[in-house]
């Protein structure tokens, strides 16, 4: 728990993370989920609980748990007037690195984030996504055995934020690193994370794989509109009989499938009634489906609820 | 890793980081020869002055230059500190083996490496520009020993402000107060020939003035013991104060456990 005077950022949370795991620690601004990453990285105390953090202590044992740990977290952390290879040199020799050892591993980091073309250049003329490559490079200068990343894809382009995932999923699967990975992004939860944690005002409201989340959840909707808007209730009737009616946009019809037949049954029995639909939509549960069922707000409503000045 | 060699990587990185920034090198190292030359011109007339120790206002004025140049490396090491405190980078470096204390002496790097820089300019400009150092080449070396601390202190000072308040305006606060307290000291006239009863009182109650005089003594003197004595125990008493605020406030700020 961390109390903030009156305020609750973390109110009792319980996780266990099992070692080469990806986890996905998703939530809106404010829910709590940096000042989590602080506690765990040792940067923040906790006002009260206990948490262990590659086997040690994150309280007694800060020391050792800092060199078992990666992280890189909000923000860039980084100097605009050093280069690339200057940020990784004092990092790998404030980690006691030297020699031809710490020129190795500079050149290992800079090969790997895809950054030896612009290592000598100074960081504040760096795009966004080669801050980030340049801010996991540092995350991981010791090899370390856990990383956190707090919300390392915030402003990247799709592209860099792809690319991003596919390092961040190669660390976990080729090296057995675990990845501590917080996101207010729901797709990039579900592409990245084995299991996820949706945490709001400081609660854990949901745990588990992205599948078994959404499943939860129930079954995927269909929404049908028709190309004749005279024929909508015989289009409700026919809908029916795959499952309860729920709500659609003006003008359509929709049902959640209860298991008796998917979408290609659905539209044999339009056809077989002769009606013609001018679209058809198949709204499979995703996390955001989560979040409202747990909390009564979609995800990007919470989000801004938190952005809303007080 | 011993602390040595931690304070090493910190201030490297600060110095370097302090030299690629001109508009941070270039005031620090051209206002204070202006106000040099401005002063020493304009106020030449004060040598007239019965019982001024000097007949060069130059050499009078220019241990101020050093000061005002400290007063820079205040700004320039706290605004750094705070700007690190700002973007995370401080959190970057907590989670390093680093410990607190190279943090502190390393962030003054820039500002001290700086420090030497200006005063060695400072130095070499004035002895173009006539000076005669009293206390010969071992004078003008305990000068730059005694500017450099003076720039340690003030450097401590800025540091420590960026700990508390953890903002670049915070830092900046200071400055105007430190300002003021180099111009209510003995920089432009000799205390005792000081007539406003007030001024006289405020110039010797402040420590500016004795860091002023024990360097202004190497320049126009030759070897006061007692004006060093005090311009060096000051100044040494002012860092080991800043510091220990600064560790106090890093405590605080840099909260790992």
């Amino acid at each position: 728990m961390r109390e903030f005077k009156d305020v609750h950022a973390v109110d009792g949370i319980d996780l266990r993370i099992d070692p080469g795991e990806i986890y996905g620690f998703l939530g809106p601004n404010g829910a709590g989920k940096s000042t989590t990453v602080h506690m765990l990285v040792t940067l923040l105390p906790p006002t009260s609980g206990r948490a262990t953090v590659a086997g040690y202590d994150i309280v007694k044992e800060g020391p050792k748990v800092r060199s078992a740990i990666g992280a890189a977290l909000q923000e860039a952390a980084l100097d605009p007037f050093l280069t690339g290879r200057e940020h990784v040199r004092l990092a790998a020799s404030l980690h006691g690195m030297r020699g031809a050892a710490r020129k190795q591993r500079i050149a290992e980091l800079l090969e790997r984030v895809g950054l030896v073309h612009a290592a000598d250049r100074k960081v504040r003329t760096y795009s966004g996504g080669m801050k980030r490559r340049l801010d996991l490079a540092l995350a991981l200068v010791h090899d370390p055995q856990i990383i956190f990343l707090d919300e390392p894809t915030t402003g990247l382009d799709p592209q860099s934020r792809s690319a991003l995932w596919e390092e961040v999923g190669r660390l976990a699967k080729d090296e057995g690193v675990t990845v501590f990975l917080t996101t207010q992004y729901l797709e990039e939860a579900d592409v990245l994370a084995d299991r996820v944690g949706i945490i709001d005002k400081g609660h854990i409201v949901a745990e588990g794989t992205p599948t078994a989340l959404k499943a939860e959840i129930g079954r995927p909707t269909v929404e049908v509109v028709p190309e004749h808007p005279e024929e909508h209730d015989r289009l409700r009737g026919v809908l029916a009989r795959f499952g309860a009616d729920t709500a659609a946009r003006p003008g359509a019809a929709a049902v959640q499938l209860n298991g008796h037949g998917d979408l290609p049954d659905v539209i044999r029995a339009l056809d077989g009634e002769g009606l013609r639909a001018a679209a058809i939509n198949l709204h499979q549960p995703t996390l955001d489906d989560v979040f409202l069922a747990k909390t009564g707000r979609s995800l990007e409503g919470a989000q801004q609820e938190a952005d809303e000045p007080a | 890793m011993t602390l040595a060699r931690q304070v090493l990587l910190i201030a490297w990185r600060s110095l370097v980081r302090t030299l690629r920034q001109p508009g941070t090198v270039i005031p620090p190292l051209i206002f204070p020869l202006m106000l040099m030359a401005v002063n020493s011109n304009g106020l030449r007339a004060a040598t007239h002055l019965p019982g001024f120790p000097t007949d060069s206002f130059l050499a009078f004025f220019i241990p101020f230059s050093f000061i005002q140049g400290a007063l820079f490396a205040s700004g320039i090491a706290g605004t750094d500190l705070a700007k690190d405190i700002d973007t995370g980078f401080m959190n970057r470096l907590a989670l390093t083996p680093m410990r607190g204390s190279a943090l502190l002496l390393g962030q003054m790097g820039g500002a001290v490496g700086l420090g030497v820089i200006q005063a060695a300019l400072y130095l070499l400009v004035g002895l173009v520009a006539g000076v005669d150092i009293e206390s010969g080449i071992g004078g003008a070396v305990l000068i730059l020993l005694l500017a450099t601390l003076v720039c340690s202190a003030f450097a401590a000072l800025g540091l420590w402000m960026a700990l508390r308040t953890g903002s670049t305006e915070g830092v900046q606060s200071l400055f105007p107060l430190l300002f003021f307290f180099t111009f209510i000291s003995s920089m432009n006239l000799p205390r005792n020939l000081i007539e406003v009863a007030w001024f006289r009182d405020v110039a010797t109650a402040n420590p500016v003035s004795y860091m002023i005089e024990g360097l202004r003594s190497l320049v126009i003197e030759g070897w006061n013991a007692q004006a060093l004595a005090l311009g060096f125990g000051l100044t040494i008493a002012l860092l080991v104060l800043a510091m220990t605020l600064s560790a106090r406030a890093l405590r605080v700020r840099m909260a790992r456990t």
